[in-house]
């Protein structure tokens, strides 16, 4: 056991939980990690290193092999095709994405338009369900689309339904369940087998509940 | 529509410079020289091939085709890999040779892919195929020969993952009956490498605890010799059997090949949904985050050019096994010969004199040397037969 491990974590409203359930498998990243303005942090006595990436980026690095593992979310997986391998459901941050608009509003029947930062997951859906629609892609506070116009319905990430429900929107259908996941590199995953085999196996004691 | 800017080329093309290209060629050589020396015949094909032959039966996905129209109105599709072509050209003009067959290749395929960085749209593949030995001993021959041509252009760090999908299709049939429904999807989990899923998918299944569990544990088939022993006791009817006593015959042959430190095997290894029928693998090799390279037997492809036989292979991207090789630091071995009106002659003379001796000059005008000491600079070593450098041998 000598392979260093470089992990991908995300920044922001994940990486509390993440590295919560990191420290209890055994791999403490201390208190402050966040605050602290570094992306790249080494852990030498763990054989360790960290990288602060944005949510959305994870999955990106460690398809690149930039990161052997990381922690992303399965929104991001379903969105993203990308090549890693998706081996543990470390149950943090539960949602769901959903559709959602303005109540009692039929779609448009000249061309509904969707605004979302999920364009795949949202066209993936809507032609399942044989509805044709037209994507509108946004960064953030998707809500706005529908309360002026812009969109008919929204594909977003629901949480509480907080924000929804003040902007007096509601939730029309669910799309799936989210929730954060161990991803591995391809290559790492079999160059770092052993490192990597071990991580995983402490990360799962700990979703058992045997750690 | 934006003007373009002249030095730009299509999505996914790249240029080959001089340093790198030098380093292919070399990387190219060695592996030749691997594959010769295991009898093999190179061979080649068009760049071009009908989308209805080659096209449809290629293991790359059909999204994934450059197409184009030829003046009758017929579908093109630029290459995508060298097996396909191989086996039209085994099943046709091939046909009444010498099997099994031994053939190799290096040379471009296509691939359109995202638009993104490191996924090049032309790369270059050498590999190898036998064609008409369904045998352990094919399979061991091919894995061999693989290893032996990596390990030739210098490269040793790297691991060839082996599986066998006859025994996951054999181990899946055996625990869920004729439910094939659920089969292409858990092999589709397996292929997309999403183990959670996979897991989810086993749980929500209507079947006895004990099966479930089994299923879990395919998972966990990876690693040395050992997982003989346990994907032994997890497989129950005559197929699976055969399977592993497959994968233990060709553990045994690449032993006695001497490449069993480089093998690994992994009964979750899916490389594509339907090509592959047997025993099938992947090499990787450290600071590349994508395959080195791949194979594996495939019994179905030379049947759709109505040729009955089994085939197996490997392919080598060979600009990633350039960038795992990363060594670019090679001597610039070539001689300048500076001249100028007078000493031109003189100057012919000896650097005919050199390039006889297998040696690289170049023979330069003074005139047209901008910047003499960057001149010098470059080579190895430099003759100045011009008035100015006294004329001077050396």
């Amino acid at each position: 056991m000598n392979k260093r491990l470089t992990i991908a974590m995300p920044k922001g409203r994940i990486y509390e939980e993440a590295a919560e359930l990191m420290k209890r498998a055994g791999y403490d990243l201390g208190a402050d990690l966040e605050e602290s303005r570094k992306l790249i942090l080494e852990f030498p006595e763990q054989n360790i290193r960290v990288m602060m990436a944005k949510p959305m980026d994870v999955v990106t690095y460690v398809e690149y092999g930039a990161a052997d593992l990381g922690i992303a979310g399965k929104d991001v997986l379903l969105e993203q095709d990308r090549d890693v391998y998706e081996v543990l459901d470390l149950k943090i941050s539960p949602c769901y994405v959903a559709v959602a608009g303005v109540p009692d509003q039929p779609l448009s029947r000249i061309a509904p338009k969707i605004a979302t930062k999920y364009p795949k997951v949202a066209s993936d859906y809507f032609r399942e369900q044989g509805e044709q629609i037209e994507i509108i892609p946004l960064n953030g506070s998707i809500e706005l689309a529908p309360l002026i116009g812009l969109a008919d319905r929204i594909v977003d990430i629901v949480s509480t339904g907080r924000t929804l429900k003040e902007n007096g929107l509601v939730e029309y259908e669910k799309i799936a369940d989210i929730t954060s996941r161990l991803i591995v590199n391809p290559v790492s995953y079999r160059l770092k087998n052993e490192e990597i085999e071990h991580m995983v196996t402490n990360l799962s004691d700990v979703m058992e509940g045997i750690k | 529509m934006v003007k373009r800017l002249m030095f730009e080329k299509p999505l996914g093309m790249r240029d080959t410079l001089p340093f790198f290209y030098n380093q292919k060629s070399k990387a190219r050589r060695q592996l030749s020289e691997a594959i010769l020396s295991y009898g093999y015949s190179f061979m080649d094909t068009p760049l071009m091939e009908y989308h209805d032959t080659v096209g449809k039966v290629s293991a790359t996905l059909d999204q994934q085709l450059f197409k184009l129209l030829d003046q009758q109105g017929h579908t093109l599709v630029l290459r995508p890999d060298m097996t396909a072509p191989i086996a039209r050209v085994a099943a046709s003009q091939l046909k009444n040779g010498e099997f099994p067959l031994r053939l190799a290749y290096d040379g471009p395929v296509f691939r359109a892919q995202q638009a993104e960085g490191g996924k090049p749209a032309q790369f270059e593949q050498v590999g190898t195929e036998l064609i008409g030995d369904h045998s352990s001993y094919g399979d061991a021959e091919v894995i061999a020969l693989l290893v032996d041509s990596l390990k030739q252009t210098g490269l040793d760090n790297f691991v060839i993952t082996v599986g066998h999908i006859g025994y996951v299709k054999a181990f899946f049939s055996d625990l869920l009956g004729d439910d094939e429904e659920t089969m292409e999807t858990l092999l589709h989990y397996l292929y997309r490498k999403n183990y959670v899923g996979f897991r989810e998918c086993v749980k929500s299944l209507s079947i006895s605890g004990d099966k479930k569990q089994a299923l879990l544990e395919l998972l966990s088939l990876r690693g040395g010799e050992e997982i003989f022993e346990a994907s032994r006791s997890l497989a129950r009817n005559q197929s699976c059997m055969q399977a592993v006593n497959e994968l233990k015959q060709l553990y045994r042959l690449l032993k006695v090949n001497g490449v069993e430190d480089y093998i690994q095997f992994d009964l979750n290894l899916i490389s594509h949904m339907e090509y592959y029928t047997g025993i099938l693998f992947e090499g990787y090799a450290p600071n590349l985050g994508a395959l080195l390279c791949n194979g594996g037997r495939y019994d179905t492809l030379l049947p759709s050019f109505e040729l009955n036989a089994s085939a197996t292979g490997f392919a080598v991207h060979l600009e990633r096994l350039v960038e795992a090789l990363n060594d670019f630091e090679d001597q610039d071995e070539r001689i300048g010969i500076i001249v100028d009106d007078d000493s031109y002659a003189k100057g012919k003379r000896k650097a005919d004199e050199y390039r006889k001796e297998g040696r690289a000059v170049l023979l330069q005008h003074v005139d047209q040397i901008p910047d003499l000491p960057a001149f010098y600079s470059q080579l190895a070593n430099t003759i100045d037969f011009t008035q100015v450098g006294g004329g001077q041998d050396e």
